[in-house]
């Protein structure tokens, strides 16, 4: 296994060839996965955590029937696997690929199984000992009250963040696409027949409901497929980028009012099944197809010239591809949700470390996807129209003075191929990614049905994207009725129909304010929320790993404090280096005061096109907007690593620190002693 | 065989709360009978319906979804 992993790992970072297959990719992969979970996760469950089979876990002690309930280990898998993969992992290494393939690949291997997986695993242990408490209320019990605020605030503005980035996504999929704009609009009355079925028709019964949805959801891609060649109605689902945006923005607010039962839970459904058989099918494809890495390994942009968005390989492959590597958002699920599942603490390992393996493996094939295709091709779909052009021939000639061969003619017969009108600039990472699917698909299961190949890959992103729109604006509106019901105890009732319009009307309004400048901004948009969502994810896994590594010295385990700390010390350099650049870089393309700067002094002079300079001054607002939100993060990054050193720091010297809130031990009745 | 696939379907079906209704009257059934004082409500597990609508509201109160 290790010779294997090894001589896997090598083959990848030593081929300097034309091309390399990407079963290298799997099989190191593989081996550092299983190498990894054999020997450190082992280690660590035994000798830093002392696992106790024999103790009650929270789901076995106050075992409800509902919430709590002691669950096999599988299925809690199943359960927090679907729950911590959403499109981050897809989206975030197709952008890295900008890079070339190696430094995409290590960083999600490396990271996985020395950050990422060991966050969500002690997370995961922490939470499970603490009945279950969240990330937050850990923060404050263990930390302080600081501590337990920054998390929360934390959490907020990547919610925020991560849905505008994400819309913003889907709208670039959808804009003059009258299929994918067609068949992502099906899944909305398609979630509703789901629902009503599973509610009125006959309550309760999923599998049945679901099954009729993902169905539907196929003939809507097929039938998405009719309505592009119709004539009379093509027109109805042809929109711009900002019609789109506000359509989003209407639903992401409908979605957030109207019951559960009707869009959201439904939904939730079809894209987990989606999602899970998506991903099992590319697996597949990609074992059968063994298709070729046509990206070099590095590219030239690893000086920070890169197109898809500016800064150099250091720190900005790291806050590019944060799911799939280490994510902070995977604490808040690790903790509270599913350690009131956990019917033993042994399972720990599996579904904490397991899943974070499986959903770096995920991100792996996300990588293979996007570097499948050729480099010209890859940067002729994922570059805005700011930096290469808007004209086809203008894109062309600037992608090959980079040196890398794509011609007009090949974008328009792949648009053609996959039913698209035009291939060029549709940034955000989801076409891309669905060029790679289609074309690995089709080569494994069939040319003649790319567009639908690509279709569903579109529509596979989109549902489940937008699940992640109307679950994260309702928890924000819950986190916010929460917040204004320690002002106006009214607000805080989750029921009262105004304080759940004002509150989902701001919380929409914040992420919209987003989504509407990264449609209107000629760069794409993508280029500058994408490294802010990456930045804010990063802080929360610092904030995750300051908890984490605060418990672990109160437990008197200072000696294995590295297994937290060598993470947390490598996202807070990442994290504050790449913030200080996005804020002080001279580079416009990189940082957010030049770029204003740059964009002001531009429009004084009276040197952009009008068109530009309509839209100049809310785009200078913003990027200053971005600056100040960027310094708040890294402040408050700092606040909490601060506090969590002065804990230990007063623990070392015996002085008196919060007292650790681990919940005595209990034996388990449900194991054979 | 048929035991490995009837295993599986079970599993499939706990995974997606296809029968978390079933797991919720058996839970019902062990810890809620014979207990003095308790009203005659209380006995009485909810319907079909009722379990389901509160067991979906409850579900999506709190961060389910990642990125």
């Amino acid at each position: 296994m290790l010779v294997l992993g090894v001589s896997a790992v090598s083959a990848i970072a030593l081929n300097r060839g034309e091309s390399i297959s990407a079963m290298w990719f799997i099989t190191a992969a593989l081996c550092i996965y299983a190498i990894a979970y054999r020997f450190y996760a082992a280690w660590i469950a035994a000798t830093v955590l002392v696992i106790d089979e024999t103790r009650a876990t929270p789901a076995e002690r106050l075992d409800n029937g509902r919430d709590f309930i002691p669950t096999n280990k599988w299925v809690v898998f199943g359960h927090h696997f679907a729950a911590i993969a959403g499109p981050g992992p897809l989206v975030g290494p197709t952008l890295a690929a900008q890079f070339g393939y190696l430094p995409g690949t290590l960083w999600i291997l490396i990271g996985a199984v020395l950050g990422g997986a060991v966050q969500d695993m002690v997370t995961l242990f922490f939470s499970t000992r603490r009945n279950a408490r969240s990330l937050g209320q850990m923060a404050r019990d263990e930390i302080g009250p600081i501590g337990g605020a920054a998390a929360l605030i934390g959490t907020f503005l990547i919610m925020i963040i991560l849905i505008a980035v994400l819309g913003l996504v889907v709208v670039n999929a959808m804009k003059h696409s009258p299929w994918a704009t067609s068949t992502v609009a099906a899944t909305i009355p398609i979630a509703m027949i789901v629902g009503f079925y599973m509610r009125n028709f006959r309550p309760g019964r999923v599998l049945e409901a679901s099954t009729l949805g993902v169905i539907l959801l196929l003939l809507a891609v097929a039938g998405g497929g009719w309505i592009e060649h119709n004539e009379s109605l093509r027109g109805l689902f042809d929109h711009e980028g900002l019609t789109l945006a506000w359509v989003i923005i209407a639903y992401g607010f409908a979605a957030a009012v109207m019951p559960v039962w009707l869009l959201l839970a439904p939904r939730d459904y079809l894209s987990t099944f989606v999602k899970l058989g998506t991903v099992t099918l590319l697996a597949v494809a990609i074992i059968i197809l063994q298709p070729h890495i046509h990206m070099p390994a590095l590219t030239q942009f690893t000086d920070g010239s890169g197109p898809i968005f500016g800064g150099k390989l250091f720190p900005f492959v790291f806050i590019t591809i944060a799911c799939g590597a280490i994510s902070g958002f995977h604490a808040l699920i690790s903790s509270g949700t599913t350690p009131k599942l956990l019917a033993n603490e042994r399972d720990i390992r599996m579904i904490g470390y397991g899943a974070m393996l499986l959903e770096s493996f995920v991100a792996i094939m996300a990588m293979i996807a996007a570097t499948v295709l050729e480099p010209g091709v890859f940067f002729a779909i994922n570059s805005p129209a700011g930096v290469v052009g808007k004209e086809a021939i203008d894109a062309v000639a600037k992608i090959n003075s980079w040196g890398f061969a794509v011609s007009v003619e090949q974008m328009n017969q792949l648009a053609k191929d996959m039913g698209e009108s035009s291939l060029f600039a549709r940034t955000g990472g989801a076409p891309s990614l669905a060029v790679g699917m289609a074309s690995i698909f089709g080569n494994a299961f069939g040319k003649s049905m790319l567009a639908l190949w690509y279709h569903f890959a579109i529509m596979f992103e989109a549902i489940f994207i937008l699940t992640t729109l109307d679950a994260g604006t309702r928890v924000g509106r819950f986190m916010l009725q929460d917040m204004l019901g320690n002002i106006w105890p009214k607000m805080g009732r989750t029921s009262w129909m105004p304080s759940v319009i004002f509150t989902s009307a701001l919380v929409v309004a914040g992420w919209g304010y987003f989504l509407y400048i990264g449609v209107i901004d000629p760069n794409g948009g993508v280029n500058i929320l994408w490294p802010l969502f990456g930045i804010a994810n990063q802080m929360l896994a610092a904030i995750a790993l300051c908890v984490a590594t605060g418990i672990l010295v109160k437990s008197g385990k200072s000696k294995y404090v590295w297994i937290t700390g060598l993470p947390l010390v490598w996202l807070v350099i990442v994290t504050s280096t790449a913030a200080w650049q996005k804020i002080f870089s001279d580079d416009v393309r990189v940082g957010f005061l030049a770029a204003a700067n740059d964009l002001a002094a531009k429009l004084a002079a009276g040197v952009l096109p009008p068109e530009k300079a309509a839209v100049a001054p809310q785009l200078i607002f913003n990027q200053q907007l971005d600056a100040y939100l960027t310094m708040f993060f890294v402040a408050v990054l700092w606040v909490v690593i601060i506090d969590m050193l002065y804990v230990t720091y007063k623990y070392m010297l015996g002085k008196p620190v919060l007292p650790i809130t681990e919940v005595a031990r209990e034996p388990s009745r449900l194991v054979e002693s | 065989m048929l035991e490995k696939l009837k295993a599986f379907w079970r599993y499939v079906r706990r995974l997606t709360g296809d029968d978390a209704y079933e797991q919720y009257l058996k839970h019902f059934a062990d810890n809620h009978t014979n207990q003095e004082g308790l009203a005659e409500e209380a006995l009485i597990p909810l319907s079909r319906e009722a379990f389901f609508k509160e067991w979906q509201d409850k579900k999506w109160k709190g961060i389910k979804r990642c990125c």
